[in-house]
Order: structure tokens, then sequence, then C-alpha cells
């Protein structure tokens, strides 16, 4: 497996979905390629046939909001046909903004509602451990979210537990919706706060490359403590006009002509 | 015995028998009378610590898992507290978790305006979904809690759990959508629900002496609202007393007067609390205060009657 290049094709389809729309969570989505690409391609012992597959691997996107980066690695598995794609928060849609595990087969938990998501994983690694399945529940969190105190509540939770079999990814892209983190309402030192509640911490210096990525999770893997992977990411990351609209990107309008934009420059890219 | 003993016995009963079972505390379990069940059912005993709102999330995650989890704290903690938890880990979710809620309304005596919770019924009754239940006795409690885990669906049990006097017999038959028609009559229709089951029937007495025939309905389950039974003993009297422990704003009268209104409008008093907070008290002082004693059923009844 190419990681670049299926990277590049998953954020032509995440463009594809908002593009055709003409609005969408483009930053946040673009964000998190890499890691869903890494999860999907090389980690996650999951079965497209099998959506819910007893005793299979499962990840909570609780930043919820990155749906259109989860659909687009769905429906390149196999879950669902790829002309769903087209159909982001069209009436009747099984792709909504936000995850919705009664709608979109594939997805684990519906999440959306900042916070929440994060504490079901937390839920559903504490049963995976009552049931002996040697299940591993990955959840990603955004960095904006953190400002929410549920998850803490569920950081407490994990490491009173012991649930080695989570691993949470931090997506720091520096940015949310009103402005940057650090303006808004800071959440440094990140690292120092997850080693203060007992997980075993991994930076990971370029949150947006594949091997940097898959080496964090191996490491994690093997931590004997539930893990946090606070990638540094870049919000809008691999598009220029939605990288360079900064904050801005969080959700935006995506027209006609930055769409057939954005498909002209990943596919220069190839 | 007491209404969190016969919830720890009633428990222990279907978590012997079923598995997927587990128990979630934050903090209160013993106030709530199911500490003992920690020690025969360690690991699906889970004691979150004072986070009712990862409680809830925790517990959707493990429903999400195949588990049917309890989730037990004071009714204001287990409702407008984790209302948004409910209703997106929960009730949008689709995932299975019952919720208990105790010391409802006036019961929660000494523990006064911060624990007592005159709108949990309200906050809950406009989220798609969820059963509420709110169990008049022991035998009520004990004969609802397999039904309750049988069915698929999030269902709030806003429980007494202290001692209180026992409506029902044993042979008595019990349906969760159903309500209990517990005495017939032609004059009025009273619909109660909770505590104010008891206070109905004690007024009752009075009435009788007084020749009044009132219909007694048990509104055990308020969402979904049994239309079938309350229409037909309406129609029958042509006017209804509502008597609930909780604000009258978003409980069981609300829930009654939005039907009655469309299908057969009638008059339709009330005995609630008129949209106050809460207060310290033990509950006779606290029925003086929000009217909500006999006198004040038995005076509703006739300023009905005499219209």
């Amino acid at each position: 497996m190419n990681f670049e290049e299926k990277c590049i094709s998953i954020r032509k389809d995440i463009l594809t979905e908002i593009g055709t729309l003409g609005v969408g969570h483009i930053g946040g989505s673009l964000s998190i390629v890499e890691l869903l690409v890494v999860l999907y391609y090389k980690h996650m012992n999951v079965d497209p046939s099998n959506p819910q597959m007893e005793g299979r691997d499962r990840l909570i996107v609780s930043k919820g909001h990155s749906g259109p980066a989860v659909y687009a690695v769905l429906s390149d598995k196999g879950y669902f046909p790829k002309d769903w794609l087209l159909t982001l928060n069209k009436p009747g849609t099984n792709l909504p903004s936000h995850c919705d595990m009664n709608k979109t087969p594939g997805i684990d938990m519906t999440t959306g509602s900042l916070g929440q998501g994060f504490s079901c994983a937390v839920g559903i690694a504490k049963a995976s451990k009552i049931r002996k399945d040697n299940a591993t529940i990955y959840t990603i969190i955004g960095d904006g979210e953190s400002q929410e105190g549920q998850i803490w509540e569920a950081a407490m939770f994990a490491a009173h537990h012991k649930l080695d079999n989570l691993i949470a990814f931090t997506d720091y892209n520096k940015m949310q919706l009103d402005g940057m983190v650090d303006d808004v309402c800071g959440i440094e030192p990140l690292s120092d706060k997850w080693k203060a509640f007992g997980w075993n911490v991994i930076s990971v210096n370029n949150g947006n490359d594949c091997e940097e990525i898959d080496n964090a999770i191996q490491i994690a893997k093997k931590s004997g403590k539930p893990s946090m992977i606070i990638l540094n990411t870049i919000k809008g990351y691999g598009i220029s006009f939605a990288q360079k609209a900064g904050v801005s990107n969080h959700s935006m309008p995506v027209g006609k002509e930055l769409f057939e934009q954005g498909l002209k420059e990943l596919e220069g890219a190839i | 015995m007491e209404m969190r003993q016969m919830l720890c016995s009633e428990l222990n009963n279907l978590m012997e028998n079923n598995k997927d079972i587990v128990v979630l505390n934050a903090d209160l379990s013993r106030p709530n009378g199911v500490s003992k069940l920690d020690e025969k059912y360690e690991e699906r005993c889970i004691n979150v610590g004072i986070a009712e709102q990862n409680m809830a999330s925790i517990a959707a995650g493990m429903s999400s898992y195949g588990f049917i989890p309890f989730i037990i704290t004071f009714t204001p903690f287990a409702t407008r507290r984790i209302c948004d938890q409910i209703a997106i880990s929960i009730s949008y979710a689709k995932q299975n978790v019952k919720i208990i809620g105790t010391d409802p309304g006036i019961s929660a005596e000494y523990n006064g305006g911060t624990h007592m919770s005159f709108e949990d019924i309200g906050v809950l009754r406009s989220i798609p979904d969820i059963v509420i239940f709110e169990p008049v006795d022991k035998v009520q409690l004990k004969k609802s809690l397999p039904k309750i885990v049988e069915y698929n669906g999030p269902v709030y049990i806003r429980m007494f759990r202290k001692e209180i006097a026992d409506v029902f017999y044993n042979d008595y038959n019990f349906d969760l959508f159903k309500a209990d028609v517990i005495q017939e009559g032609k004059d009025v229709t009273i619909l109660c629900t909770g505590i104010m089951v008891q206070e109905v029937i004690e007024t009752n007495k009075r009435l009788k002496e007084k020749g009044i025939d009132a219909e007694i309905i048990n509104v055990h389950t308020i969402k979904p609202i049994d239309k079938e039974t309350i229409l037909k003993s309406v129609k029958k009297t042509g006017k209804v007393l509502v008597a609930e422990n909780h604000n009258v704003i978003g409980g069981l009268y609300s829930a009654v007067c939005e039907f009655l209104s469309e299908t057969y409008p009638v008059k339709v008093k009330h005995i609630g609390i008129n949209d106050m907070f809460g207060q310290v008290g033990k509950m006779p002082y606290l029925k003086t205060v929000y009217n909500m004693r006999c006198e004040d059923i038995e005076l509703a009844v006739e300023s009905m009657l005499n219209d």
C-alpha cells in the first residue's frame, strides 16, 4: 500500500463530497486523513462486508464533524457504494455532517456533541475488557474539544480502569471554530495534562506523516496504559485553498471554482 | 421493605440470569441501595465517581457493545444534568440504557432545592424515544424491571427510594404501556402518578363519604401515555384531575392536556408544583407548601363537580 497516494485519493473524495454540496467541514476532515488511512489500511481489524462483526476493532470519531473524512475512507474500503459520497447532507442522505452509527455502515458511534464520543469510547473499551475479546478501541478528539469537561472525566476513568486497549488521538491542528485554540482558551501543556491523568502520551511531530503515526500506534499498543497520541497536524492540510483559509476552514463554502482548483491540485500531486 | 431494597433484590435476580446487565453508579450506590451488588458482580458494577455525564455516555458505549446498562443517581443528576448525553449518546444513538432517578420531587426532603427535581419528566418528555415510567410501589417496581430489561430502548425510571405503602397485590398484572384503573367511577377521573397515588387513594375515603364516585387511574408510564384508558374514562366522567409530584409544566398534567385538547377537550385541573423551585423539609411539610395534601385534592375535586 502506497499511503501517500491513498491519502491523495481520499482527499479527492472529501473534496468531492463537500464540493458537490458547496459547503462543509473541510479543515478538520483534511487534518486527519493520514491517521484514518494508517488506521483503516494497516491497523484495524474490521470487515467491511460485516460492519457489525463481533470483536472487531472500533473507531469512535468524537470530533464528529470530521464525518466527510471518515465517509471517504469507509466507501473506499467498500462499506457502501462510492456514489453515496455525492449525497453528503442532501435530503435523506446516509452521510450527515456528523457521524451517525444508525445511518452509515462502518460508523461505530454517533458523535457530534463534543466530549461525548470520547466517553462512549471509554465505555466501549471497558465493555471489550469485560467481554475479553482483545479488540483495540481507537478514538479521535479535537484540540478544541479538549476544552469539554467530559473529556477529562473520561480520561480519569480510563486510567483508573487500566484501559490499555484504548488508543486515543488528539487532532492538534491548533485551531477551533472561533480562532486559535491558544487565543480562545489554551489547552497547554497538553502532554503534561494527559500524563498527569495517568495516560501513556506520545507526541507526533508531524501528525500528517503516515510513518510517524504508524510508529506511534505500534508503541501505544505495547504501553500497558490507555494511550493519547497527540498529532501535530495542519487544519486543511493537503489542499492549498483550505489550508490558506486558516481558522475559516472549519466549515467553509467550496464553490465550483475552488472545487475544480482543488481537484486539479490533487491530480497534479499524483 | 424499602423501594431501594426491592430495586437491589430484583437487579440481583436479573443480573444472575442475564450477563449483559451492568450497573453504573456515580457515587450514590449506597443511598440508592445497590452497593450490595458490587461484591457479587464486581466486573459488572461500575462506580464512575461523581461524573454523571461520563456515566451516561459510558453506558451508551457499553450498550453499543451489547450490554444493558442501568445508570443510577438522584433524579436531577439523572435528567437535567445529563440532558444532552441522554438525548445524543443514548436516545438519538438508539442505545439501550436504563436510567434510574431516585428521590423525585418533594421526596428529596432535606436535600432541598438543589436536589429537588420538579422538571425531570418535562426535560425527558421532549426527547424522542424515551419511555418515562414512575413505579408506585414495590410490587410494581419488581414486576416492571424484567419488562424494562426485555424492552429494547431507553427507559427512565423515576423512583421513590424509601418505605412506601403498597398499592398493588402480588397477583397484579403489570403492563408497562397500560395505565392501571385502581377504582372505577363515574363522577370524575383522577389521573395520578408516583407518591400522589397513595395520596389520592387516601383522599378517596373522604370523597366516598361525600358520595363522590371517582375513577382513579395510576398513569405509571407518562410517555408513551396510555391514551386509550384515559380517553375511555374521560368520555365517561367528562372531568379530569391530574395529581403529580412534579411541576405542572411539562409533566403528567401537560401530557394529559396535550392530547385531550386535541381529541376530547374537557376541563382538566391539576395538583402539583406550580412552577416553583424546591426547598428543604419533610414530605408532610412540603405537601402543605405545594398544596399536595388530601385536603387539596378533595377541594379540587369538589370545585370541579360544582362548576
